[in-house]
C-alpha cells in the first residue's frame, strides 16, 4: 500500500494562476444527480457488502428504487424551473433498466458521466482486465444509449484499486469527480494521458449531509447558500467550482425539494455564475490552465 | 482477486431486476381520484409496539430496541410508556379534527392489553398487523415464518379484521408477502420506493404496497437524525405543501405520518403533531383515511379505469 496516493503536487490557493470563466463568470456552477440502479442480489464483493441488512433488504433497496420511480421527476421539475442542466453521474445499468430516465436528461441537454455499471458492483479487487472490461462497458453503453462522448468518472460507490484513475485516463476520459483536495480544478498525475479533477463535493453532497450529518432540509438549503456565497466572493479573484452532487432517492422527497428548489434559485438568480456541466468545466480548464497549474505547483516533500 | 462472474449481469434488462412489481414513473401515471374531489388522502399510522425485556435482538435490532445489559428496565418502560399514556396523547388530538388513524399492531399489545385495542376499534380505527413484537423480526431463514404470521394474525383477528401489515422494522424475508397475501392481507406498509399505492406479485395474489414512508416518521426524525421538534414540524409540513401543490396537476396524493406513540407522545411533543394535523385539515381537500379506504379507493379507480379502456 501506498501512504501517499502520489495523484497531485501542492498547489497552495493563495499563490496560483488566476481562472478566468467564459463571459466574465466568477463561479461555475454545476449540479450532479447520482442516477443509480442498486441490485436486490448483487454478488459480494470480499471488500464490501451491498447491504446493511440480510438479504433481502427491503428497506434499503426500496428506499435507493424511490429514487428512480418517484423522486428523480421531482428533482429533475425543480432543476427545470430553475434553468439548470444536470450532468448525470450514471450507473450504465440505467440505461437498460430505466432508459425512460436516460430519455428525459438526454431531451434537457443534461451529460451523462459514468458512476460505474452498477452502485453494487464494486472495483475493489478487480483485476487489471476486468477493471478496463468495466470502464468499456461505460463508454459503450453511454455512446449507445446517449450518442454522448464519455469524458467523466466517479467510481461506484467511490470503490477503487491503485490503477483505477490511470485506466480511466488511458481509456480517453478527460475528468474525475472522485478528489476532494481543491474548490478549483486541476491536473490529476496519470500515467498516461490528460486528466483533470473536476471539484465534485462530498461537503454539498446530499448523502452525506442528510444520511451521515444527519442535517436538516431547510438547514441545507442554508448550507447550499453559504458555500455559494463564499465561493462567489472569492470567485472574483480566480474562478471558483461548486458542485451539488445529489441521489434523487433522497432530494426527490417531498420534504426536501422544496428548500433544496429555493437554494437553487438562489444561486441561479446570480449573475456572473456560469450554468455549466462537468465536462464544459474540464475542458475550459483543460484547454487553458492545466498546463499552467501543472508549471506552477510544487513538488511534495517525502513524507517521514 | 474476484471471479469474472462479478461482471456479469444476468438481470440486466428493461425494468427491475426482479419480479415482484413493474416499473412505473409516478409522474406518468393515471391521475388517481379520491372521493368527493379530494386531493389529499391524510394516511396517520401511529404503532403500538413491544419490546421484549428478554431481547434476543435477531438478526438485527430495531430502532428503539433495548440498549443495555439485562435487565433495561429502562429502554423497555420508556417504550411501554406509549401504549400506557402516549398513544392517549394521540387519541385526543386525532379525536379533534375526526380523523381515524390505521394502527399497526404488535400482536403482543393486543394480547396484553385488550382494552387499548377496544379504545382504537371505538374510535372506527382500522388495526394493521404488525408482527408478533419488536424482537420478532421476519428474515430470510428464520424458522417457521408461516406460524409467526398466523399466530400474530389469529391474535389480532380476535378483535377486529386486518387487511394491511406492517413487518416489524420493515424486515421482510423473500417469502414474507407470499405468506402474507395466503393469510388474506390486501396491502403491505413496508417498501418505501413509491409515494402511492402499487401492486405486487404475492405467490399468485396481489398485494398492494402502501406509501408508508421510512422518512417523514417521528423516530426517523426525532431519534435518526437528532433533529428538534421545530425541525419534525417543518418536514411534515413541507411535505404536505409539496404533495398538495402537486395534486393540483397529478391527481390524488397520500400525505403519510407514521407515528410512533412512545417518541410523538411524550408531553413535549405531542403539541407538534397538533400543529400539524392543524396545518393540514385547514386546507380543503383533505380527506383523512384509514389505509383500506385509500386502498379501496385506488383499486376501485384502477378498475374503472380500466373498464372504460384506459
Amino acid at each position: 500500500m501506498k501512504r501517499d496516493p502520489g495523484l497531485y503536487d501542492y498547489l497552495p490557493y493563495a499563490k496560483r494562476p488566476k481562472i478566468e470563466w467564459p463571459n466574465g463568470a466568477r463561479l461555475a456552477f454545476w449540479v450532479a444527480p447520482n442516477i443509480e440502479f442498486y441490485e436486490l442480489d448483487p454478488p459480494k464483493n470480499p471488500t464490501r457488502g451491498s447491504w446493511p441488512r440480510p438479504a433481502p433488504d427491503v428497506l434499503g433497496y426500496s428506499y435507493r428504487d424511490y429514487g428512480n420511480r418517484t423522486g428523480f421527476w421531482r428533482m429533475m421539475e425543480a432543476m427545470d424551473r430553475c434553468g439548470v442542466r444536470g450532468s448525470v453521474s450514471l450507473n450504465v445499468a440505467v440505461c437498460e433498466h430505466h432508459p425512460e430516465i436516460i430519455k428525459a436528461c438526454a431531451e434537457r441537454g443534461w451529460e451523462f458521466y459514468s458512476h460505474g455499471t452498477y452502485n453494487t458492483r464494486y472495483m475493489f479487487n478487480m483485476s487489471e482486465e476486468q477493471e478496463r472490461a468495466l470502464i468499456q462497458d461505460s463508454i459503450d453503453t453511454i455512446k449507445k444509449h446517449t450518442g454522448q462522448r464519455l469524458d467523466g468518472w466517479l467510481s461506484p460507490a467511490l470503490s477503487y484499486t491503485e490503477r483505477t484513475l490511470d485506466l480511466v485516463a488511458e481509456m480517453g476520459l478527460t475528468y474525475i469527480c472522485d478528489l476532494f483536495h481543491d474548490d478549483q480544478p486541476g491536473p490529476v498525475k496519470v500515467k498516461k494521458g490528460r486528466l483533470t479533477s473536476v471539484p465534485y463535493s462530498l461537503e454539498m453532497n446530499d448523502f452525506i449531509v442528510y444520511n451521515v450529518n444527519l442535517v436538516s432540509p431547510r438547514h441545507y438549503r442554508d448550507i447550499l447558500k453559504h458555500q455559494f456565497d463564499r465561493l462567489y466572493a472569492e470567485g472574483a479573484e480566480s474562478g471558483t467550482v461548486m458542485c451539488i452532487p445529489l441521489h434523487p432517492y433522497l432530494i426527490g422527497q417531498p420534504y426536501r425539494i422544496k428548500a433544496f428548489e429555493e437554494a437553487l434559485r438562489y444561486i441561479a438568480g446570480h449573475d456572473k455564475v456560469w450554468l455549466a456541466t462537468g465536462r464544459e468545466i474540464a475542458k475550459h480548464f483543460n484547454d487553458n490552465y492545466y498546463d499552467a497549474f501543472a508549471r506552477a505547483s510544487l513538488p511534495v516533500g517525502e513524507a517521514p | 482477486m474476484i471471479s469474472d462472474d462479478y461482471l456479469k449481469y444476468p438481470l440486466r434488462r428493461y425494468g427491475m431486476d426482479h419480479d415482484r412489481y413493474d416499473w412505473s414513473i409516478l409522474p406518468r401515471r393515471q391521475k388517481v381520484a379520491w372521493p368527493g374531489g379530494a386531493r389529499i388522502a391524510l394516511w396517520v399510522v401511529p404503532a403500538l409496539q413491544w419490546f421484549p425485556l428478554d431481547q434476543k435482538g435477531q438478526p438485527f435490532k430495531p430502532i428503539g430496541a433495548l440498549q443495555t445489559a439485562y435487565p433495561d428496565l429502562r429502554h423497555y418502560t420508556l417504550r411501554d410508556y406509549g401504549n400506557r399514556v402516549g398513544i392517549y396523547r394521540i387519541m385526543k388530538a386525532l379525536d379533534r379534527h375526526g380523523i381515524r388513524a390505521s394502527v399497526p399492531v404488535n400482536a403482543a399489545v393486543a394480547a396484553r392489553y385488550p382494552s387499548l385495542i377496544k379504545e382504537c376499534a371505538a374510535r372506527g380505527w382500522e388495526i394493521v398487523g404488525h408482527g408478533l413484537d419488536m424482537d420478532h423480526l421476519h428474515y430470510e431463514g428464520m424458522a417457521d415464518e408461516k406460524s409467526l404470521i398466523s399466530k400474530s394474525l389469529e391474535i389480532l383477528r380476535k378483535t377486529s379484521k386486518v387487511r394491511g401489515w406492517l413487518s416489524p422494522a420493515k424486515s421482510e424475508s423473500r417469502s414474507t408477502l407470499d405468506l402474507l397475501a395466503a393469510e388474506g392481507i390486501d396491502y403491505v406498509c413496508d417498501w418505501v420506493n413509491d409515494d402511492m399505492p402499487y401492486a405486487m406479485r404475492a405467490g399468485g395474489k396481489t398485494i398492494h404496497s402502501m406509501p408508508h414512508s421510512a422518512d417523514v416518521d417521528d423516530a426517523t426524525i426525532l431519534i435518526g437524525m437528532h433533529h428538534d421538534e421545530d425541525e419534525l414540524r417543518d418536514q411534515l409540513i413541507d411535505h404536505f405543501d409539496v404533495l398538495y401543490q402537486e395534486s393540483a396537476t397529478q391527481g390524488g396524493r397520500i400525505m403519510p405520518i407514521p407515528l410512533h406513540s412512545w417518541v410523538i407522545g411524550q408531553p413535549y411533543r405531542i403539541g407538534t403533531l397538533e400543529t400539524v394535523l392543524a396545518h393540514i385539515m385547514k386546507h380543503p381537500g383533505v380527506w383523512p383515511a384509514t389505509g383500506s379506504d385509500i386502498l379501496d379507493a385506488y383499486v376501485s379507480g384502477r378498475k374503472a379505469a380500466q373498464a372504460r379502456g384506459e
